[in-house]
């Protein structure tokens, strides 16, 4: 019976290994050679040349502060801004299944349509809702994509996820043992007391699943910025995907792109083992 | 003010309430104003102040669909969601019950690396990729979107399922094993129907994911198998602004997962947090 498990096992572990070996196999030889789409002919062995082109590109820097800010500052906003909304919405109130569903709504558009509909109808700096807000209180309107351009693309990230860190922590807060909160506002506990000490330790292990969630996903952002900004202006909101992107699609070299892939998969490699810790810990209580 | 005693308890009620709706519709506020501006002319879309009182048409919502045949996209993306979301299950259900059932000291490692597969960025394997499909034939059609958000979606349903499938008690299995179940019979007779919701939730957000994907279809389709991700980026040409048209397109390539996760919340949230948050 055991070994007949084991085969249930080949499906998808076998799927997978392909789906990741064969790639990375053929990005590492092609990391290696001189291979620009523009030019025909040999691609000649270069070695490491195509490392150091890349890594001492100066967007290099640039793209890894920004893949970490965007990272982090989604990763807050969405967790300080999740839980607080979804203690206000956690205890009955009129309508409150319409605010549920209002809430969650952004989660499911897709990235793409979530990108063009910031960029033209939020912050478009003369017709754009924002802009019109801004002149109504008497400021100058902000050309969000040329001025704040990261900012703009953590805006639209974070307004996608916002809403699933709220049903998570709706969902944990739900499970909350409310003799024990009563027992402690019995005693004298204040709303700050109580949220220390007694519901924030409570959702300890959905933040952390809402931090390895959004990590996974945040990490090779895409959609947002290519739609929007792309990358720009300058590397303003490049982020390392988006780097690889310009390199392999833009730069036609092949070369460098390879070896810049390699360089994300080092990465992710590094957010997976400190992801792992996390995990580790968090989740098996 | 007293907040135990009745009238301060409506007060408090009432504040709540007004708080919890006025964040609400807030963070609704973009999608309903693209929903409204769906239905102007392109004059009253870009209008300052914005217009909220006209005579809606429905020109734009005509005019994606003869421009770009909305609904040869909407049966791709369809399709391709479905499919790849019904063989990964098929795929992932019989590992996560092996690694669940079965574990030995190499199934915390092996659900690590598979996670670690998930995380690796798309645009690292783009090149590979696209020269695979090239050469198969495959570029441009179903089948490739298929493969690609099945095996991309296949970490994430072996976690879920493996979560859920660990809370099936043990003894359970004993006792249809000591029944003389074999493997495929416990499977089918006492994991299946024990573990229905779990299954539920993980479809569902592989559905929601693979209807979202917009890297592999933007760039491994065409014309042919193009998704809604795809034809929604063949709007965002720079060139006049053509908001209306834009909204129509757009309204009309999340209305249907919009809708469909409304009414799927509870079990997508199951599924989301691997069973860790009850």
């Amino acid at each position: 019976m055991r070994s007949l498990a084991r085969l249930l096992l080949v499906p998808a572990v076998g799927s997978l290994f392909l789906w990741m070996i064969v790639p990375l196999v053929m990005t590492i030889y092609f990391s290696l050679i001189n291979y620009n789409l523009m030019q025909p002919g040999d691609h000649p062995w270069i070695g490491l040349q195509n490392y150091e082109f890349f890594v001492t590109d100066p967007s290099f820097g640039t793209a890894i502060l920004n893949t970490l800010l965007l990272l982090g500052s989604v990763i807050a906003i969405t967790v300080v801004f999740g839980v607080l909304i979804a203690m206000l919405v956690n205890e009955p109130f009129p309508g409150q299944g319409i605010v549920r569903v209002l809430l969650i709504s952004p989660f499911f558009v897709m990235p793409t349509v979530n990108a063009l509909l910031w960029k033209h109808m939020m912050m478009n700096p003369i017709y754009g809702v924002l802009a019109q807000l801004w002149r109504a209180v008497g400021l100058t309107p902000v050309d969000w994509l040329s001025d704040l351009p990261l900012f703009s693309v953590i805006i639209m990230v974070a307004w996608q996820w916002l809403p699933f860190a709220i049903l998570i922590f709706i969902t944990s807060l739900q499970s909350m043992n409310r003799e024990q909160l009563e027992a402690a506002r019995m005693d004298g506990a204040n709303y700050f007391q109580q949220f220390r000490f007694l519901v924030l330790p409570h959702l300890g292990r959905s933040i952390s699943v809402v931090v390895m969630i959004e990590m996974i996903f945040l990490l090779s952002t895409f959609a947002e910025i290519s739609t929007t900004t792309g990358g720009g202006p300058g590397d303003a909101s490049t982020n390392i995907t988006y780097l690889i992107f310009k390199q392999a699609l833009l730069g036609f070299d092949v070369g460098v792109a390879s070896a810049g892939a390699l360089f994300a998969v080092v990465m992710a490699n590094i957010v997976a083992a400190f992801l792992i810790r996390l995990v580790g810990k968090n989740m098996e209580r | 003010m007293d907040w135990t005693s009745p009238s301060g308890q409506r007060v408090a009620l009432a504040i709540r309430t007004a708080g919890a709706w006025f964040v609400a519709l807030l963070l609704f506020f973009p999608i309903l104003f693209m929903v409204v501006t769906s239905f102007k002319t392109e004059l009253q879309a870009i209008a300052v102040p914005s217009v909220w009182f006209f005579t809606p048409t429905l020109d734009n919502f005509t005019h994606v669909q003869e421009r770009s045949d909305y609904f040869l996209y909407a049966k791709n993306s369809l399709i391709t969601s479905v499919l790849s979301t019904v063989i990964g299950l098929a795929i992932a259900a019989p590992a996560a019950y092996s690694m669940a059932f079965f574990p030995t000291k190499k199934t915390k490692n092996l659900l690590m690396w598979m996670l670690s597969t998930k995380m690796m960025p798309a645009v690292g394997a783009l090149l590979p990729i696209y020269v695979m499909a090239q050469t198969t034939h495959l570029l441009d059609t179903k089948t490739a979107l298929v493969i690609v958000f099945m095996l991309s979606n296949l970490p994430l349903m072996v976690w879920m399922l493996y979560s859920n499938y660990k809370d099936i008690p043990p003894d359970i299995l004993e006792a249809a094993r000591m029944d003389g179940a074999s493997i495929a019979g416990e499977f089918r007779y006492v994991v299946l129907p024990l573990s229905m919701g779990g299954l539920a939730s993980t479809g569902l957000l592989c559905l929601v994911l693979a209807w979202n994907e917009a890297f592999w279809s933007l760039n491994l389709t065409a014309a042919n198998a193009g998704t809604l991700a795809a034809l929604i980026a063949s709007y965002s040409s720079p060139e006049g602004l053509f908001w209306a048209k834009l909204s129509a397109a757009s309204v009309l390539a999340i209305a249907p997962i919009v809708v469909f996760g409304w009414f799927s919340q509870k079990q997508l949230v199951q599924g989301l947090t691997f069973g860790a948050v009850k």
